[in-house]
């Protein structure tokens, strides 16, 4: 081991006796990569080689494999375009409400003391249900508010409206799948937004009230310009977390909606439309960079964040 | 509920300063509101599914069709993909702890993509690239799912790493005439038992919920078939899916209590699937460490 230094002078004298000592410095270099050569083949065979064979299929012909635009084309035109767009919008709403009532909710507790009963059974909660998407929350959805829901039941017994024939939908992104998002979303903004409001320092405040400021003046002035950038790099994290989610939709509504992540089920799960697979992979690639743009985004406002908070 | 409002009052009191408490005074209101909306908005739905499902539908689940073979499945793939994960990262994780400490932060970016990558994009450019004999078994879902859990167990097994000095640890085995695979079983792997379990469970949680990729691959794990079971009868499908809801949160807490026994310093009960990989993600894009 400490020989190996000594000979870092030493020209490229191969491994001619078994002697580690003996090796080169730069073989040396080279052989210490070889402890993570199988992490990285597995990353490389299970997440890169796939990325990379859909981004080249969204730009091939299903039929044909030659170049094409009109995969691309076809994803960003009628019903895909629509389910962009319902996509996009879906997730902006399931973060920036979500994300504004974590927020109230994390500094509702943070307000309390630390190591009180109430603080940790919220902060508990909220990882429990922070992974609470999927089947089990839409089914749970279901169970409540479909037709034959038992909070449906409740609203009609108490006012005699059923909701149903009022407007009220369970298996379209509004109101129904955004309802339903909200029961990971705010959780989650909980978890992550709670350090940050944990970062704000007491002595600031105490600052800011001994120059006379007020509530109103300590947040417009210090407390909501240093939680900015944590805030909306938070609504990010909330909208990749919406944009992403597939299973909790597609299993509330049966595969109905049109989210672009359901399009993408439906183009690609077995019983495929012949000649439309390639679509299904030009989808995905926008998918893939949006949440890359989104991803840029939330590193360069927690960059900002990591300012102050610390 | 004003048992709890006294208590909160109670701890609220030592405030210094006569004028803050009497802001303070006005908090509760609103944290209350906000308190309980969240109660409402939480609980209903579980109260729902339980009414919905009603104390037969959990005894008959057992019994239906393809229920047996669904949870067969999941458990099987649990386990295969934990082991692989295991296999893979155990070593992996410690070899770039002691020898290329730099890394570290590369292979922090390197396993939160997983999370980054939407499930849908990932498992259709898997599909699409699997050799034939792989896409005829559903263990290549466990060969994708080791990537998935990677993010939870990489956090997990990192965090086991920095709670103690493995570098000194392995040199004093060393030079105690230990060589490796002693220094490994007897000094390494013991100090990062917890660390190991949490990764399993956390692993085991995350296949056991898994339905997006498991349905593009036309498996009918657990979650799948759930979903297909919806058409039969929602109050069996109901009462499964609140069967895995509470499978999930026993193993999640188990963490939470192993968790909080070693490294209560750490903040405590926050780890759970999401929360540990979208925090961590936080702190390895912002601060510099």
């Amino acid at each position: 081991m400490a020989g190996s230094t000594t000979q870092a002078a030493a020209p490229e004298a191969l491994a001619s006796g078994a002697r580690p000592s003996r090796v080169s410095a730069s073989l040396r270099g080279g052989l210490r990569w070889l402890g993570v050569v199988p992490f990285g083949v597995y990353i490389a065979l299970g997440l890169a080689v796939p990325t990379v064979a859909i981004a080249i299929a969204a730009f091939q012909s299903s039929s044909t494999g030659a170049f094409t635009m009109s995969n691309i084309s076809t994803a960003l035109h009628g019903t895909y375009l629509l389910g962009l767009k319902t996509s996009l919008g879906l997730s902006v709403a399931s973060a920036i409400v979500p994300g504004i009532f974590g927020l109230f909710l994390a500094y509702a507790i943070y307000t309390v003391k630390r190591g009180n009963v109430l603080r940790r059974v919220v902060i508990t909660a909220s990882g429990v249900f922070a992974n609470f998407g999927g089947v089990p929350l839409a089914l749970l959805f279901i169970a409540t508010l479909s037709t034959t829901g038992i909070v449906t039941g409740w609203i009609k017994d108490v006012t005699g409206v059923d909701i149903w024939d009022h407007g009220f939908t369970l298996y379209s992104a509004y109101p129904g799948v955004f309802i339903v998002y909200m029961y990971f979303q705010i959780p989650l903004m909980v978890l992550v937004i709670l350090p940050a409001l944990e970062g704000l320092r007491p002595a600031w405040r105490e600052a800011a009230q001994n120059m006379g400021a007020g509530t109103w003046q300590y947040w417009r002035y210090v407390g909501g310009p240093v939680l900015l950038p944590s805030f909306l790099g938070c609504l990010l994290l909330l909208f990749g977390s919406a944009f992403s989610a597939y299973a909790t939709a597609e299993a509330l509504t049966g595969g109905t909606v049109a989210l672009t992540p359901i399009q993408i089920g439906a183009l690609l799960n077995g019983n495929v439309v012949a000649g439309q697979q390639n679509l299904g992979y030009a989808l995905g690639l926008i998918m893939v960079v949006i949440i890359a743009v989104v991803m840029i985004g939330y590193t360069i406002l927690q960059r900002r964040a990591a300012r102050w908070l610390r | 509920m004003a048992a709890v409002t006294s208590v909160e009052a109670g701890a609220q009191t030592p405030a210094p300063a006569a004028k803050r408490a009497a802001r303070r005074r006005s908090f509760p209101v609103w944290r209350w509101a906000i308190l309980l909306i969240a109660a409402v908005y939480f609980l209903i739905p579980l109260y729902a599914a339980l009414r919905f499902a009603g104390l037969k539908a959990f005894t008959q689940v057992v019994g239906y069709t393809g229920f047996s073979a669904a949870i067969e499945l999941s458990l099987r793939l649990a386990v295969v993909t934990t082991i692989l994960t295991l296999v893979l990262m155990v070593p992996t994780t410690i070899y770039v702890h002691l020898r290329l400490p730099r890394v570290r932060r590369v292979m922090e970016g390197i396993t939160i993509l997983p999370i980054v990558i939407p499930p849908i994009v990932l498992i259709i450019g898997v599909l699409k690239v699997a050799p034939g004999f792989l896409l005829s078994t559903p263990y290549l879902l466990a060969l994708v799912y080791v990537i998935l859990a990677m993010p939870f167990a990489y956090r997990a097994l990192d965090a086991g790493l920095r709670a103690f000095d493995l570098k000194t640890m392995v040199e004093a085995s060393n030079s105690l005439g230990a060589g490796w695979p002693t220094t490994l079983w007897r000094v390494v792997l013991p100090n990062i038992r917890t660390a190991m379990l949490s990764a399993t469970v956390l692993t085991v949680a995350l296949v056991l919920g898994e339905f997006t990729m498991a349905s593009l691959d036309q498996y009918v794990t657990f979650p799948v078939w759930i979903v297909q079971f919806e058409q039969n009868s929602g109050p069996v499908s109901v009462a499964a899916s609140l069967l895995a809801l509470f499978v999930t949160w026993l193993l999640l807490m188990l963490i939470v209590t192993i968790g909080g026994r070693g490294a209560r310093r750490r903040g405590g009960s926050q780890v759970a699937l999401f929360s540990v990989a979208r925090q961590d993600l936080s702190q390895t894009m912002g601060e510099p460490e």
